[in-house]
């Protein structure tokens, strides 16, 4: 009786799937689906995945069976089979038999798990050291062993976020300023933090740690094959949590040497041109630009987003030109509004500066060269 | 096991029946009624978050009020819809199962259910405070120094959390004082229901842990606005102290969410499977182990924070021991419904589908406690997937067949099965579209607490909303057919399940509003 009333109970219900079914299924076929974890392109990723694939098959196993004799007893044991119920309600060598199983099991992948571990921690012996440090919402990498050191942003653009372009390749794990690492090196990373919290990810290369503000964590990685390995923030972090990736560009040791020696060209123009006379032009187009980190609080159009204050029409940005390059260099303490003296350079400063007090309606017609930033400073 | 049911009319009529009432049925009413309404809440909040995330880009949301959708959708969840439905059904049975004729301490019992709509109107009033920041966008874990730049928001959840702890402990101190002390004669220990048995061990938990959540949140208030520096290295401080005290609190507080959940499921597999419980010692021993193991496991939720090789060992061994206890439980189920006569009603459907998909979210639980993988899955939507597996096809499915399963008791008639059977299948199909794509976001590497995405995620993720609005639509039949059976229905006879035993059964449905009122004798 049951039996059959279970079987009209499913009529309507395969119909639905009969009818959403064909649906998805173009969907399924198009689509490029990952369902595992990346492949690995350092040693410790490639026993992560190793470890990771070795638990799936213990546990699919297991589901198999347990499951597997699940339903063959619901198939089984129903009343409308006349089935008349057994009364036993307990055996103890079944039941010490189920618990030491799978404590076995468990020392089973206790063993490998461990023997990674001990590995993943050993950061001695590396060939040079990266220090990473999270920034509400970007990172900073220092080459200690090199003297270089910079920020890297998101690169995309927000019309592509905003909905207002179409999203490219490598949307919202694109940046400015890639972390650039030699292959077949062990290259040892330091992170902490500015503000709160980051955690830095890129899953193929099998780190994740957390950047903590005041305190240093460390990790390693190997990377065996050059290319473009990218990754996020994985520790909420506030607004822009989502928009703070990593990318990763693993090259030749050649390569390498000769992308050091550009950074170091680039520092000392950077430091040349911050001694020039900018003109209005040159300040409101580079300052455009560097505005994309203050876009992120004060909107696009310094209309301002949520609680954070717009900067049209704001005292700030149309008052004293002293106090407002004063707010940028040393933030407003007790708001989320940073401290950029420490991560912007003159030349970035003046040039904001001039932009905000210059855009979004803001007629004030102040230059400020790079020069009255540096005097600032003191 | 004769029951004498003395009938007192002289209860207040109207809205102040509920407001001033002492009666653990009432009080369990009122609990399951706010359980749901904040379902609801916490409901519409994921589906904020789901139609969001339909495809890459920012679309309904920005992502400081995305962050508040998290937040609150996962305070909502935990404290306003899981915990409060668990000690709804703790009121309603425990002093029928045990014989009692109310809880030990009644007045006590108003006061911690009528604390907790206060708390949440507190609570969601900050998200009417847009301009000063609105609801906390810092995550449900309100992780300092996130939690010290954040708003009012942060300020109104601390004093909220400070409000549902006392509702918590108050709770667990009169579930305890009414299990030790007002069994029915011969109702030893070892002779109590299932049920009875996990909440006293939540009881527990509740006691140890809500006072250390209150602490560690007190702290962050502090920080905020007496300038201290518990948690700000600048001062001193230490931002990790926070992590190990909260989960410290939040590790036993997800077995707080999932220990009653077995004791409904070791009640209704029995009933349906008409064969008493398999290995009810060992249940018992494993309920206990569970909840001395989960005290001492918090930190493997900080494996990537930089501890120490020799903690980050200690916390992984210590939580695959879990699995052992654990595992023993499912293995007695499975042995439970081995050659009994099964039928299917639905609250068996919830209780077997409680078993197979709590399991799935307990395998993934082995995965992320190994400590090198779980540097892979820690914070990615990996892990999002495991533990929705846990709290919602585990814990809201086993409040859903414990619902079933009493209704009729509660009600005084039977529900409608062919709605119940079509509740149950549409939010099978609803929840498991919802999280099981989430396992393969996460491992692509797609973190969790993110309002734009990859490219590469969008199918996955769109398969993830759809599945959501089922799943949530599909609650508002449970509605209806709650309001179909409260309304009217099939009298429901006083043991309503062919196979069910207890003293709950003995009593007619519904049972008389004071029951027990001379104990039963258990033999």
């Amino acid at each position: 009786m049951c039996f059959v009333r279970s079987r009209s109970r499913r009529g309507p219900l395969s119909r639905l799937i009969a009818a959403v079914g064909p649906a998805l299924l173009p969907g399924l076929a198009a689509a490029d689906y990952k369902v595992n974890l990346p492949p690995p392109v350092t040693p410790i990723g490639e026993q992560i995945l190793q470890l990771h694939n070795l638990i799936m098959i213990i546990c699919a196993v297991i589901f198999v069976i347990v499951f597997g004799l699940m339903f063959y007893s619901i198939a089984r044991h129903r009343k409308s089979r006349g089935v008349k119920p057994a009364a036993f309600d307990g055996n103890s060598k079944l039941e010490v038999f189920w618990t030491i199983i799978p404590f076995l099991i468990l020392v089973g992948i206790a063993i490998p798990s461990t023997a990674t571990l001990i590995e993943m921690t050993d950061t001695s012996k590396s060939d040079m050291t990266v220090k990473i440090t999270g920034y509400q919402w970007r990172w900073r990498y220092d080459y200690p062993d090199h003297g270089i050191n910079f920020f890297s942003s998101l690169a995309t653009p927000r019309e592509q976020i905003e909905g207002a372009a179409e999203k490219g390749e490598n949307y919202l794990l694109e940046v400015d300023n890639p972390l650039v690492v030699p292959v077949g090196k062990k290259v040892r990373l330091l992170f902490t933090a500015n503000d709160v919290i980051h955690a830095w990810w890129v899953p193929e290369v099998g780190v994740k740690k957390d950047a903590i503000p005041g305190f240093l964590t460390d990790a390693w990685m190997t990377i065996e094959k050059p290319g473009v390995y990218r990754g996020q923030c994985a520790e909420l972090c506030g607004k822009d949590h989502g928009f703070m990736p990593i990318v990763v560009n693993a090259v030749t040791p050649e390569e390498f040497d000769k992308w050091v020696v550009a950074q170091k060209q680039q520092v000392a123009a950077a430091a040349a041109s911050a001694d020039k006379t900018w003109t209005m032009e040159e300040l409101m187009a580079r300052g455009k630009q560097v505005y994309q980190t203050c876009a992120a609080c004060h909107g696009a159009n310094g209309e301002g987003v949520g609680p954070f204050p717009k900067l049209a029409g704001s005292k700030i940005a149309t008052g004293p030109v002293d106090a407002h390059i004063d707010i940028v260099l040393n933030g407003k303490p007790g708001t989320a509004m940073q401290a950029f003296g420490g991560q912007l350079n003159d030349v970035d400063i003046a040039a904001v500066v001039t932009f905000e007090r210059n855009s979004f309606g803001n007629k004030t017609g102040d230059l400020v060269q790079p020069a009255q930033v540096k005097a600032a400073r003191k | 096991m004769a029951t004498v049911a003395h009938h007192h009319d002289e209860h207040p009529t109207g809205i102040t029946r509920w407001l001033f009432t002492t009666n653990h049925k009432d009080i369990g009413t009122l609990y399951l009624l706010f359980s749901l309404l904040m379902f609801f809440v916490g409901g519409t909040f994921a589906l904020v978050i789901r139609t969001e995330l339909f495809q890459p880009g920012l679309q309904i949301t920005d992502p400081h009020f995305f962050n508040q959708m998290t937040t609150m959708h996962a305070l909502v969840m935990i404290f306003g819809a899981i915990m409060p439905a668990f000690v709804g059904l703790a009121n309603w049975q425990l002093p029928l199962m045990i014989g009692a004729p109310d809880m030990a301490l009644p007045r006590m019992n108003n006061w911690s259910f009528w604390i907790l709509p206060f708390a949440f109107m507190l609570m969601l009033s900050s998200l009417f405070l847009q301009d000063a920041g609105g609801a906390p966008a810092t995550g449900w874990t309100l992780y300092p120094p996130l939690s010290v730049q954040g708003g009012i928001g942060v300020d109104l959840a601390i004093f909220s959390i400070h409000m549902m702890g006392i509702s918590s402990v108050l709770g667990a101190i009169n579930v305890i004082a009414t299990i030790l002390n007002m069994r029915a004669p011969g109702m030893t220990l070892m002779k109590m229901p299932m049920f009875a048995w996990s909440w006293l061990i939540t009881a527990f938990l509740l006691l140890l842990t809500m006072p250390v959540l209150a602490g560690a949140v007190t702290m962050v208030l502090t920080d905020r606005h007496f300038g201290t520096s518990f948690f700000d290295a600048a001062g001193g401080g230490d931002p990790l102290l926070y992590q190990h005290v909260f989960w410290f609190f939040g590790h036993p507080e997800v077995y707080i969410m999932i220990l009653p959940a077995f004791g409904i499921i070791s009640q209704v597999i029995p009933t349906f499977s008409r064969k008493p419980l398999f290995g009810y010692h060992s249940m018992v021993y494993a309920i206990v182990s569970i909840a001395f193991l989960s005290s001492v496991v918090w930190a493997h939720h900080m494996f990537t924070v930089g501890m120490p090789l020799a903690g980050e060992l200690f916390f992984m061994y210590a939580t695959m021991l879990i699995a052992v206890p654990t595992g023993v439980k499912v293995f007695n189920w499975l042995a439970t419904m081995w050659r009994g006569a099964m039928t299917f009603e639905t609250p068996m459907l919830f209780a077997i589908a409680f078993v197979f998909l709590f399991t799935i979210g307990g395998l993934s639980g082995l995965m992320v406690a190994v400590v090198p993988a779980d540097f892979q899955y820690h914070d990615s939507y990996f892990v999002v997937a495991h533990f929705h597996y846990v709290l919602v096809t585990g814990a809201a499915v086993a409040i859903f067949a414990a619902a079933y399963y009493w209704l009729p008791k509660w009600t005084g008639h039977m529900y409608n099965e062919k709605l119940g059977k079509w509740h149950f299948w549409l939010t099978m199909i609803g929840m498991n579209l919802t999280f099981f794509p989430m396992h393969f976001v996460g491992l692509a590497g797609m973190p969790r607490r993110i309002p734009d995405y990859a490219l590469q995620f969008t199918d996955f993720n769109q398969w993830s909303s759809i599945g959501a609005f089922i799943f949530g639509f599909s609650q508002l039949l449970f509605v209806y057919l709650l309001i179909q059976t409260i309304r009217g229905g099939k009298k429901a006879s006083a043991r309503v399940w062919e196979g069910a035993e207890g003293l709950e059964w003995t009593l007619p449905s519904p049972p008389p509003y004071h029951s027990f009122s001379t104990a039963p004798v258990v033999k």
